[in-house]
């Protein structure tokens, strides 16, 4: 049971070291005893060379949403980066169920993950587009009734 | 005319339409997924749309967001490319459907010539030999033994749906036979959805010889002369030339004319390849017809001195071909080579990563068709095609220099690339004197 109870406390410490660097893997070997320590990581895109991105990537595409004028970020600087809501679809970006509605959310509101935070029209389909995170929005990024292209910022949320 | 055109497609047949709408004065939107943001070439465009993450499903081939992406952007017609979308004729349905040009055939042409077994069924009838075959499906391995006796072995089974290359075997014997049967069926299944095949007798050191074909709406059906593709590995082609450099001026002109027979016979409207097999006695078979626009039509272009894709849009746009077959003029030999992001000397396995050396070749009688530049980044998720570099001289020696001279001179760097199996093929003997079939390339490196 000590001996448990030490190999158990060692680990404890390896975790926290691990926590305090950022490391994502350890392995530590003994004599014949090794102990190898993996951190879950989320899945990344994967390049087979050094990304040396050359000259810049190119502005904002024309003829697509500007972030609405005059929103700007309001997370303050220690605090984390806030979390965005982007556009899963190609479409016409709506924030309110009918023009003469109220928008379903607004800078202050509360999401959980079931909100729906905006419609998305594609092909004469309106799509309800939900929060998926839980937090406060932040900032109201895109412009009712612009064309939005996949992986556009609609929304930021300061997350919980 | 149109004033706005969607390329449904990436790289560099999307730039080369980009450049043809720009000519004709038609503004060019472009598509792209999360791994081509930043690509250069989207900037050349007047409006570029993210449609989805790298994995082409839920992007390039993609139709629902690609529609999305046509309406936001109030395009008239799209251009397919080659490849992804080009030959889907549910695609070139539903943008009938939705009021949008399909820069192609209709549905039902695309459908007619792209069934292999109905291709055939055409070819016959307008009296075009066929290579002998199954004339249809094979339903079970024992009905295919049987075939194949009759056939004469060696055969090749082939799928109905199949393209590139995949879902083909070959048998030299019924043992052979029985194992390619189940396995050329699996692979069918997986890569087309359609897991039916059919029997071709195996030609012996054939050529592939294909003929570009365009037809305009009003039924003048023209061709650009033949183009000899027979360096190939594995299916994939490598090189490609016009004129075929062994067939007399009286095959030429049988060969044209079949492919212009089977096209008129189907309704066919816009780009379409006609592809034979030619033998060692310079009989020709008709194969198959490719609905669409081909990696090598530069080749075709620089012999007769016309634009394809220009011609494409052209004749979606209702226009017609202000030609005659006696207008269009083979001149000089052009040789094209695709040049991949593989490494020959490691059984030609793709190399993805950065370029960070890129000084292209140039001079007279070079033309590069690419999207590559210093800097770009060869992603994974798509093939491995960086470039086609053409040569274009009065006479094929000529045009072979040139080419070796421009491989030369070409800096790719630090990724592995197919230049050196370029050159090794064009300096080879049997490629100089033209001794050569589809199996060239195999037999020899």
């Amino acid at each position: 049971m000590a001996q448990w109870d030490e190999q158990f406390s060692k680990l404890k410490q390896i975790i926290e070291m691990m926590k305090d660097h950022n490391l994502a893997e350890i392995t530590i070997k003994q004599g014949e005893e090794e102990l190898c320590v993996k951190k879950a990581q989320p899945v990344q895109p994967q390049f087979t060379a050094v990304p040396m991105f050359g000259a810049g990537m190119p502005g904002m595409m024309p003829g697509v949403a500007a972030p609405a004028a005059g929103q700007g970020q309001e997370a303050a600087p220690q605090e984390a980066k806030p979390a965005e809501i982007k556009s899963p679809l190609v479409g016409t970006f709506y924030a309110q169920p009918s023009p003469d509605s109220e928008p379903f959310v607004e800078l202050g509101s509360r999401v959980e993950p079931e909100t729906v935070v905006c419609v998305i029209e594609a092909m004469k389909v309106m799509n309800e587009i939900k929060a998926e995170m839980s937090g406060v929005i932040v900032d109201v990024v895109t412009a009712s009734g612009s064309a939005v292209e996949y992986g556009q910022v609609l929304f930021k949320v300061r997350p919980d | 005319m149109f004033s706005r055109v969607l390329i449904a497609n990436r790289g560099e047949i999307a730039l080369r339409v980009i450049r043809a709408c720009h000519e004709l004065g038609i503004e060019a939107v472009a598509v792209f997924s999360e791994a081509d943001r930043g690509a250069a070439y989207l900037d050349m465009a007047d409006e570029a749309i993210c449609i989805g993450p790298a994995v082409p499903a839920e992007s390039y081939l993609n139709i629902p967001r690609i529609m999305s992406a046509a309406e936001v952007s109030n395009v008239d017609a799209i251009h397919p490319g080659y490849g992804f979308l080009a030959e889907n004729e549910n695609f070139a349905q539903i943008c009938r459907e939705c009021g949008i040009i399909f820069i192609g055939p209709p549905p039902e042409a695309m459908r007619l010539l792209g069934d292999k077994v109905e291709a055939r069924k055409l070819a016959k009838k307008v009296g075009v030999d066929l290579v002998p075959g199954s004339d249809g499906v094979v339903e079970d391995v024992e009905q295919g033994l049987k075939i194949a006796g009759e056939i004469g072995y060696p055969v090749m089974i082939k799928a109905v749906a199949g393209g590139g290359g995949r879902g083909m075997r070959v048998a030299h014997n019924d043992m052979s036979f029985r194992s390619g049967f189940a396995s050329a069926r699996a692979e069918a299944l997986a890569a087309f959805g359609e897991g039916a095949v059919y029997l071709e007798k195996l030609i012996i050191e054939p050529r592939h010889v294909e003929v570009q074909v365009m037809a305009d709406g009003s039924g003048n059906v023209l061709h650009f002369y033949e183009r000899d593709c027979s360096i190939q590995r594995r299916h994939q082609k490598m090189i490609e030339e016009s004129p075929c450099p062994v067939i007399s001026e009286k095959v030429r002109q049988e060969l044209c004319a079949s492919a212009i027979r089977i096209i008129k016979q189907a309704n066919y409207v816009n780009a379409a390849t006609v592809e034979f097999l030619l033998d060692k006695d310079r009989h020709f078979y008709f194969i198959e017809v490719n609905t669409r626009i081909q990696v090598e039509h530069p080749v075709s272009e620089m012999v007769t001195g016309r634009d394809l894709i220009k011609m494409q849009l052209q004749v979606a746009a209702g226009e017609n071909l202000e030609l005659t077959q006696k207008d269009i003029k083979h001149r000089g030999v052009a040789i094209e080579c695709r040049i991949n992001a593989e490494d020959p000397a490691n059984n030609f396995s793709p190399c993805p990563g950065t370029i960070t050396r890129y000084i292209p070749p140039g001079g007279p009688g070079v033309r590069v068709d690419t999207h590559v530049y210093q800097g770009w980044t060869v992603s994974p998720s798509y093939d491995s095609m960086l470039c086609k570099l053409i040569a274009y001289q009065p006479t094929r020696d000529e045009a072979i220099a040139t080419m070796k001279r421009a491989l030369s001179e070409f800096v790719i760097e630090p990724i592995k690339t197919t230049i050196p199996a370029s050159l090794s093929i064009l300096s080879h003997n049997l490629f100089v004197k033209s001794k050569i079939d589809t199996e060239f390339v195999e037999r020899n490196f």
